[in-house]
């Protein structure tokens, strides 16, 4: 139905033309789900984009064809593209809260499309939109009619983006990253929906998207992008089970999956041994009956309701929940940049839940409780170049000076695996791992012993999530930290941790060894969230693995 | 254009190769830039290269129309106008550099202060913002003028308190945007106190939008300062100064002598011109995102 041959774009910068996607071809049949993976750069979000024909300014199809039904796509005028936008080809982008207008009723935002290619008059504009609404299975549908996005949880807003895409009944849609943002059992409820829906309509779809995983369960047929180019295509499985680009295998490698070691995410010529790590007996932090409230408008908001856990020293603790469920607050409370309702938080045996956020600065455990910001950009100052960033903690909090100073900047960014060169780069000019990495040579600066990170490699691509999870595991092995591990990843706190919390609600309802709590779940929640995960096809290696390990049992 | 580890493949810019590049990608900022060389030049120089003194009058030469002697001819007093026009630059230039300097400082405290902390310092400050604002600002000049007595001086506190609102407000929000900020919660964590995160840290990311203002501000500067002059409440005469100049030459248009107040019109505009077509150029500058 889509066939695409020898398309290439390009963008118009400051440094001359770049090529973002560089040649590439592809077919997608009726009814079939094609899963373009990448990591980003690769050029995967601008091929739906010039597909789309909305590309950004300065961006141009320079050469191939976009055959859709018999027009191409690439040649078609403005005039053609407005009717095939939406009617025939409809785009489900990242952000749904983004893509929804913030002041509009999301029933008139239905009501608009629908108006707009013809399909619904002012009279039956809002049953036509109900019935979309109830079409991507949202409860109370005229009810919803007249909510603002803001009113609507993210995978709500989702599925109004959705059933915008599917009103004027298209053929062809595409999904960019539709889940990313979107918590885990939510995503597996919006892309079971667009799978049950797409197959429903007998329409063909394509899912563009960094997590393999993700791309394996929902796809027929995988191709895999990388510097604008398609490196392999094949069936879901096939590819899995048997990469044969060395591009795609590293994908494969990186992606966590059950029955994976650490090390097995990295390419093979990476897989160092692991050195141990042995959590000692001692209890470094506790918390007992930690509560935080916050005054609502309508009534107090029970973030955190009374939680108690020990972490002991050297030991990986991750803590595990979805939004809302008081993960981050607990780990602002821990890190004190929160003060909390009530409860003790003894580190080292002393109470510093006592000392108010504000002058904790001042303390001498300050340099001992460090964080490692989810989000590398946000979390790194735009005017500051790495170099500064990593000396901020030692100016402020130790005595070293001048050129000590400089070879500790150096030594922090060695260990972290931070080319020296890029020490005098600023934010922008760095890759996302690159960012990942000042973060983490700025948390451990003054040699923390208990390191929180909340969420440190969410936003990276998985080749570099495996480097940058390898990484905090030597540097664990290393400088001999405790880490407490904030995600929402079960497969990734699998790898890192050695005791698992489990957060719903504000309250814990389940917490145990890694093994235990991931193989025999005792609360339903825990279940539904290791239900939810996605789950990658096995691999080659893995199978090897198993089978050598069982011949060696 | 590198890869996890990889080495990088070209070097960052330097702050002068940026400075070029932001002046040749946009024409309109190169020829604010120039625009704004060739006042600087005025304010600096004008004095030692005009032909004519400027305060020096000649009766039997009054109201003569623009010629080679007199290029934008004389006044009632056989003043050049020209020589006057360039003198003028240097005062009024001085009268805006410093009010906006002044309401720059002020603004960007007050705001910063409002924006990090909040709560009642925020809410108090905003009403006091208000009530400035609420004054018709040039009745407000003029008042405080006219109570202070008009000197140089006086004129430049008047349109600093006038612009004051305007940057501590635009502080305010950029401020209070990166409060939460993962960065700034780093700092924190870094050892930073509550005044080092906010100063070091927070503030200069508000200064890209700031410059955009600054610009902005120098071109009402200048026209208040001018405004003032004009109504009688700033410069005092003889001085060249541009708002006196176009007050006086106005009562001669009517006679058809349009040169006395139509020059220093023109170099008042063109100077406003500039400095409103300054301000992307600037923002461009001091915003480190823009260099790759």
């Amino acid at each position: 139905m889509l066939s695409i041959s020898d398309f290439a774009v390009s963008f118009r910068t400051r440094r001359g033309e770049v090529q973002a996607v560089r040649g590439i071809s592809f077919d997608v049949a009726q009814g079939e789900t094609l899963g373009i993976v990448g990591e980003s750069g690769s050029g995967k979000s601008v091929t739906s984009y010039a597909l789309m024909r909305i590309l950004d300014a300065g961006g141009t199809i320079k050469a191939g064809s976009a055959v859709f039904d018999g027009r191409d796509l690439a040649q078609a005028a403005e005039r053609d593209m407005q009717a095939i936008r939406g009617r025939e080809i409809s785009m489900i982008f990242q952000n749904p809260r983004a893509a929804l207008n913030p002041i509009c009723k999301v029933g008139h935002q239905l009501e608009d499309v629908l108006k707009r290619h013809g399909r619904a008059t002012r009279a039956d504009a809002r049953a036509k939109a109900i019935a979309a609404l109830e079409a991507v299975r949202i409860r109370d549908a005229a009810a919803r009619y007249d909510a603002y996005p803001f009113e609507l949880s993210g995978g709500m807003c989702q599925r109004v983006v959705f059933a915008i895409a599917l009103a004027c009944g298209p053929r062809l849609l595409i999904a960019d990253e539709p889940t990313t943002g979107l918590d885990i059992t939510t995503q597996k409820a919006v892309m079971d929906l667009v799978r049950d829906l797409t197959r429903e309509r007998g329409m063909s779809s394509i899912l563009i998207t960094h997590d393999l995983g993700l791309a394996a369960e929902y796809c027929d047929r995988l191709a895999v992008m990388k510097d604008g180019r398609i490196v392999e295509t094949g069936p879901a499985a096939a590819l899995f089970a048997d990469p044969q680009d060395p591009y795609t295998r590293k994908l494969v490698d990186a992606t966590p999956r059950p029955g994976a070691s650490l090390r097995d995410l990295l390419p093979i010529e990476a897989r160092t041994p692991l050195a141990d790590h042995a959590p000692g007996d001692r209890a470094l932090v506790q918390v007992r009956d930690l509560v935080k409230t916050y005054p609502g408008k309508s009534g107090p908001v029970h973030a955190v309701k009374g939680i108690s856990f020990t972490i002991r020293e050297g030991q990986s603790v991750g803590l595990v929940g979805e939004s809302g469920c008081g993960k981050s607050t607990t780990s602002s409370m821990l890190v004190r940049l929160l003060d909390r309702t009530s409860g003790d938080i003894l580190f080292d045996g002393f109470d510093i839940a006592d000392i108010p956020a504000d002058r904790f600065v001042r303390d001498k455990r300050r340099s001992q409780i460090q964080m490692v910001f989810q989000d590398a950009t946000d979390s790194l100052n735009p005017r500051h170049s790495a170099r500064q960033t990593i000396a901020d903690p030692i100016l402020r909090m130790s005595a070293l000076r001048g050129a000590a100073l400089q070879t500790r900047i150096e030594e922090l960014a060695t260990l972290c695996g931070l080319p020296l060169p890029l020490l005098d780069r600023f934010p922008h000019q760095l890759s996302g791992g690159q960012k990942a990495r000042v973060g983490i040579a700025r948390a451990i600066a003054l040699d923390p012993k208990f390191l929180i990170l909340d969420e440190p490699t969410a936003a990276l691509d998985v080749s570099i999530q495996a480097v940058v999870l390898n990484l905090l595991a030597d540097l664990r092995a290393r400088l001999g930290m405790t880490y407490l591990f904030v995600s929402h990843d079960l497969n990734v706190v699998r790898l890192l941790c050695d005791h698992v919390i489990v957060m719903q609600g504000g309250e814990i309802v389940e917490q145990g060894p890694t093994a235990q709590v991931m193989d025999t779940p005792s609360h339903p929640y825990t279940r539904t969230l290791l239900a939810a995960a996605p789950k990658p096809p096995t691999t080659k290696t893995n199978e090897t693995d198993t089978a050598a390990k069982s011949a060696a049992e | 254009m590198t890869d996890a580890t990889g080495i990088p493949t070209r070097k960052p810019d330097g702050a002068g190769a940026h400075l070029i590049h932001v002046l040749r990608e946009n024409p309109v900022t190169l020829l604010s830039f120039g625009m704004f060389a060739f006042f600087l030049l005025q304010a600096f120089f004008g004095a030692y290269l005009v032909p004519h003194d400027p305060l020096a009058t000649n009766a039997a030469n009054a109201l003569q129309p623009p010629n080679w002697t007199h290029w934008f001819g004389t006044d009632n007093l056989g003043r050049d106008v020209f020589s006057r026009v360039v003198v003028a630059t240097r005062l009024d230039l001085t009268i805006s550099v410093l009010a906006v300097a002044i309401s720059f400082v002020i603004g960007s405290v007050l705001g910063a202060v409002a924006g990090y902390w909040g709560g009642w310092i925020d809410a108090v400050l905003n009403r006091v913002l208000d009530t400035i604002m609420a004054f018709p600002l040039f009745v407000l000049a003029m008042g405080i003028v006219a109570a202070l007595g008009n000197t140089v001086e006086n004129i430049i506190y008047a349109t600093a308190l006038i612009n004051i609102p305007f940057y501590a407000r635009l502080v305010r929000a950029e401020v209070n945007i990166r409060r939460e900020a993962g960065f700034a919660l780093a700092a924190r964590l870094s050892g930073n106190s509550h005044f080092r995160t906010l100063a070091f840290h927070i503030f200069p990311n508000a200064l890209p939008p700031m410059m955009v203002q600054v610009s902005l501000n120098m071109g009402w500067a200048i026209l208040n300062a001018a405004g003032l002059s004009f109504i009688g409440l700033g410069v005092r005469p003889p001085t060249p100064e541009w708002g006196i100049m176009v007050a006086e030459g106005a009562n001669f248009i009517i006679s058809g002598h349009w040169w006395v107040a139509l020059f220093p019109g023109l170099w008042l505009m063109l100077a406003v011109f500039t400095f409103n077509l300054m301000g992307d150029g600037l923002r461009d500058i001091v915003d480190p995102r823009r260099r790759t």
